[in-house]
């Protein structure tokens, strides 16, 4: 607030100072001539020093006060009298100070609003170095240990500590070379080993190169059941094509950690995913007959669902597509009537089904 | 709550500024001195506030507040505090509020100036200004925030970039600046004059001490810019016809052609629309620089980071401007009334020729600067235009002028007499001669244009010189005579001389260049490299930390023929924030010319090391002090004082009562 009742005062000295001249009563005489006269009088003055220097001939000279004279006689002519305190010049005061009183303070808001941000206090270094305690700025504790750290590149401690920030914050990198250090100066460790390998793994866009498999199977041999290195193993198999290993490995460590460990709802997705993906496979294996009618069983196993009720918007329209690739076109508009009255609600979605049905070509018998 | 408090000053300003463009514009078609009146406490208060702002951002800089995006982006807690401070506009944000600044100081000073400015022109000038503050602040506030802000604070600035690093960044742009903006000024006197219709040698009297100001100025940051680049850049090149020095260097051009065409304006009343056209086309060509410099249209040290947004900004700025001016000129101009006579051979034509080679001069260096650009843009073919273009058209229009130079300058007023003032510059012309002739013969073998440009350089130095002596020496017989005659003589005049002569040692140190050699090799420790009359030995290399650098410093002995001089150091530099390599030359001066070590990679156990001899290259600069100094010399004329010595002159005609 106190920042508020600064700008008040700053707006209001401007003002004041702005309308300071109108208040004044203004001398008579608004006209250029005064300083022109004097100016072709000390001309006519500065003509004879030319003259004087030998810089202007004799007749010239002649010409040229002739000149600044005539000058000074138009500049004599030229002035006007100038209107007093009239009925219209005192209008013009109001008019221009109603001007200065609205415009100046809603531009500088208007601007300063839509700019300006007075919320946020002056952070000078020095200040933010002196706080202590938990109101510690962290960018500045952060910078400070970097800074610690490149002095005392031996502190195993600070590099264990700041690793797992450098990875939280997306520098895979850096957190690779701070896991590095706090194991190259200090024991070895399953924990960092694990950091390591993942800040690899992430650093080479989530592949789990050979150096980051080192890494976790370095971590394995020390504690075997480090969730984090034998997640990323599983990782490793299924990105070799082991598939049915990788699944595997998976189950057996969600069976052997406790169900309220933090990492099983990404190892269950994980696994979700890899189980879904091995059904698709496993369809696409099948000779030809018999897939066509594992597909049929799937869609009809589909439509059975969304029937009893619900369904989203990509379920129905997995539905329709399917029905209609497979030919089914009777059931393909059934669908369609079927999606529009239980998504009646929603324009967009009613809207997205009937440009899939265009697209498909599915025409509809008009009631 | 300081960086809060300068934003809101600069939002405070801009209203205010929209003020000082309204109001006394609607008192100046009323004839009411009131409202013409508030121009003045308008200007000084937006002065008040831009300079708070001003404070502000470099109280943020200095105390290294990371919470303002332009501080974090362009400083750093290590840096010393000198660039600390000068890094506050050693980027574009910042040395945009700088440009602002210095424009509200000068208007600040207009309102000031009550005494020496006609009221009327006075008010246009101000509203005219602050036309121009509204639009420099609103492209400020709006696309160049330096009070923007960062949450949470970073903890650590991205550092200035290194090669600005440097005392010349203190220098350069504020010095520029002053003769940028102070252009703004005669332009403002340009624009009221038209709106007002009223020009005539009363405006070109009030007009001539801010352009003199300005041009002042600008020499010494050109002077300042070139030398930077030669010490700062590791070539040894002072002048690179870079479009950003050309940018600069058009507006000098012009400049220099309306300073001149002023005394004509102002002794005769004559060259009014010309003149007019001149002021506007001058500052017309700062803001083309500054458009062409931040637009994005270049890269270069200079173009900080730039954004389309701000180029197109300041391209209407730019349109309305200068279409404005051009239109009002196109208006107003055919209005104006003949003023008086001088004879085809006659001071004033002299000074009419000075305005066209100038004016063809500008206009080679701006084809040669816009043309790649138009060129660029239109077909995508990228040409480079260099020294070759300007030595081939710029040059042949340069030289006659200053062939012309010393004897337009001996010449009378309204009518002169050519062939006596060739004569009186017989003997300046004849001494030159000689010694081209002389060089020639010494220096046999050597480039040809060298001795020549040595002997124009003289001819100039000494027609300056004699010119003077003839005023004071002419006539007059023994020293208290000639000291009084001396002493008579107006600032005016010795000021003009000191620039004449400031040009002639200035192409002196050009010509001399030719002269120059250069040496590169690899050097091992104890080794010699030896380049024209100097050679240097590599001593040692050794590591050196700096506050916010590490260096490789090389260290020389170096000899000038069996002379031993002080030994000399050069560098290469890393800054840590931005891993970025400078070099640092070694310069050693020995009397008028520089010998010049820089370093290049290390190849093995050596060290590419370049060594040049420069002769007298230091008059480059010098001749450019000594042309600031005549500038501030003339500016200081008692002429300019204009109300207050109109009691004591005693040549004045005695005054009827008013």
């Amino acid at each position: 607030m106190m920042i508020w009742a600064v700008f008040a005062v700053m707006t209001g000295a401007a003002i004041f100072a702005l309308l300071w001249p109108l208040s004044r009563v203004s001398a008579p005489g608004f006209a250029d001539t005064a300083d022109a006269r004097s100016l072709y009088r000390s001309q006519l003055g500065e003509i004879d020093r030319d003259m004087a220097r030998g810089l202007l001939a004799t007749e010239e000279a002649d010409a040229a006060r002739a000149e600044a004279g005539r000058r000074l006689l138009r500049a004599a002519g030229d002035e006007v009298s100038p209107p007093g305190e009239t009925e219209p010049s005192l209008r013009r005061r109001r008019a221009s100070s109603a001007l200065m009183l609205s415009l100046v303070p809603i531009l500088a808001l208007l601007v300063y609003g839509t700019y300006g941000s007075p919320d946020t206090p002056d952070q000078p270094l020095a200040a933010r170095l002196a706080k202590a305690g938990p109101q510690q700025d962290f960018a500045v504790v952060f910078a400070r240990m970097e800074a610690h750290l490149a002095a005392h590149p031996t502190d195993t401690k600070g590099w264990s500590l700041i690793a797992p920030i450098y990875l939280r914050q997306g520098r895979y990198d850096d957190a690779a070379n701070a896991f590095a250090s706090a194991l190259r100066y200090g024991k070895p460790d399953p924990e960092l080993l694990a950091g390591l390998g993942e800040a690899r793994t992430l650093a080479a866009d989530g592949v789990v190169t050979a150096s980051a498999r080192e890494a976790f199977s370095e971590a394995t041999k020390l504690d075997p059941g480090n969730p984090r290195a034998r997640y990323y193993l599983a990782l490793a198999q299924e990105q070799d094509g082991d598939e049915p290993g990788a699944v595997a490995s998976l189950k057996n460590l969600l069976a052997g950690s406790p169900p309220d460990a933090a990492w099983t709802a990404a190892v269950r997705d994980r696994l979700a995913r890899m189980e879904s993906a091995a059904g698709r496979d496993a369809i696409a294996a099948l000779p030809d007959g018999a897939r066509e009618e594992a597909i049929r069983g799937m869609v009809d196993g589909l439509a059975e669902r969304l029937d009893a009720g619900g369904g989203t918007l990509a379920e129905w329209s997995r539905l329709i597509r399917a029905r209609s690739v497979l030919g089914q076109k009777a059931q393909a508009l059934q669908a369609v009537k079927t999606a529009r009255e239980r998504l009646a609600q929603d324009a967009a979605a009613v809207a997205a089904i009937g440009a899939l049905a265009q697209e498909l070509g599915l025409k509809e018998a008009t009631p | 709550m300081i960086v809060e408090i300068g934003h809101y000053a600069l939002a405070l300003a801009l209203g205010v500024s929209v003020i000082q463009a309204l109001v006394p514009l609607w008192g100046l078609s009323r004839q009411d001195r009131a409202l013409a009146s508030v121009g003045a406490s308008a200007a000084l208060i937006s002065f008040a506030l831009v300079a708070l702002a001003f404070a502000c951002l470099v109280a943020s800089y200095v105390r290294s507040d990371f919470s303002v995006a332009n501080v974090f982006e362009n400083s750093h807690s290590a840096q010393p505090l000198i660039y600390k401070f000068t890094s506050v506009w050693g980027n574009h944000e910042g040395s945009l509020l700088l440009w602002v600044f210095i424009l509200t100081l000068f208007g600040a000073l207009v309102a000031l100036s009550r005494r020496s400015l006609p009221p009327r022109l006075r008010a246009g000038a101000l509203a005219t200004q602050g036309l121009v503050a509204v639009a420099f602040l609103a492209f400020t506030l709006l696309t160049s925030n330096p009070f923007r802000r960062l949450s949470p604070a970073p903890a650590e600035g991205q550092d200035l970039n290194p090669i600005l690093q440097d005392l010349g960044l203190a220098i350069h742009p504020p010095l520029l600046y002053v003769g940028y903006v102070g252009f703004s000024m005669t332009y403002a006197f340009a624009v009221a004059a038209l709106i007002d219709g009223r020009i005539d040698a009363m405006w070109a009297r009030a007009v001539r001490p801010w352009t003199l100001l300005a041009w002042t100025f600008l020499t010494l940051g050109i002077a300042m810019g070139s030398y930077w680049a030669y010490y700062e850049l590791g070539w040894g090149g002072w002048w690179f016809w870079d479009p950003v020095e050309n940018a600069s260097f058009m507006p000098w051009l012009a400049g220099t052609a309306l300073i001149h065409s002023l005394v004509v304006m102002e002794k005769r009343d004559a060259l009014k629309v010309w003149t007019i056209l001149l002021a506007i086309l001058t500052f017309s060509l700062s803001l083309l620089g500054t458009f062409v410099v931040r637009s994005g249209v270049l890269t270069s040290v200079h173009s900080f980071a730039s954004d389309p947004a701000r180029g197109l900004f300041i391209l209407l700025i730019l349109v309305f401007f200068v279409g404005g001016s051009l239109a009002l000129f196109a208006w107003r101009a055919p209005l104006l009334r003949q003023g008086g006579l001088f004879a085809p051979i006659s001071r004033e034509s002299a000074l009419v020729v000075n305005n066209i080679f100038l004016a063809t001069a500008c206009a080679t260096v701006f084809v040669g600067t816009l043309y790649p650009l138009a060129l660029e843009m239109l077909t995508g073919d990228k040409i480079s235009v260099g020294a070759p273009f300007f030595n081939a058209t710029f040059v042949p229009v340069v030289v006659p002028l200053l062939l012309f130079l010393p004897i337009g300058q001996s010449l009378a007023w309204k009518r002169g007499d050519l062939l006596g003032a060739a004569q009186r510059n017989l003997a300046a012309c004849g001494l030159a001669v000689l010694a081209a002739l002389a060089l020639i013969a010494f220096t046999r073998g050597g480039p040809v244009l060298a001795p020549l440009g040595v002997g124009l350089g003289l001819f100039l130095v000494l027609g300056a010189g004699f010119d003077l002596g003839e005023r004071i020496v002419a006539r007059a017989s023994g020293w208290p005579a000639m000291l009084s005659r001396a002493r008579g003589l107006p600032r005016s005049a010795w000021g003009t001389a000191l620039a004449h002569a400031g040009i002639g040692l200035s192409i002196i140190g050009i010509a001399a260049a030719a002269w120059s050699s250069e040496a590169i090799a690899v050097l091992k420790p104890g080794e010699r490299l030896t380049a024209g009359r100097y050679t240097v030995v590599l001593e040692s290399v050794v590591p050196r930390t700096g506050p916010n650098f590490r260096a490789e410093v090389a260290r020389f002995q170096l000899f000038a023929g069996d002379r031993e001089l002080a030994p000399v150091e050069a560098s290469k530099r890393v800054y840590t924030a931005r891993s970025m390599p400078t070099t640092e030359a070694g310069i050693r001066t020995d009397w008028l010319s520089q010998a010049y070590v820089s370093l290049g990679e290390a190849q093995g156990d050596g060290l590419a090391v370049r060594l040049y001899d420069k002769p007298l290259i230091l008059l480059i600069w010098i001749g450019a002090l000594v042309m600031a100094i005549g500038g501030t010399l003339s500016l200081t004329d008692r002429r300019f004082r204009l109300a207050a010595p109109r009691r004591a002159a005693p040549l004045a005609a005695p005054q009827p009562a008013e």
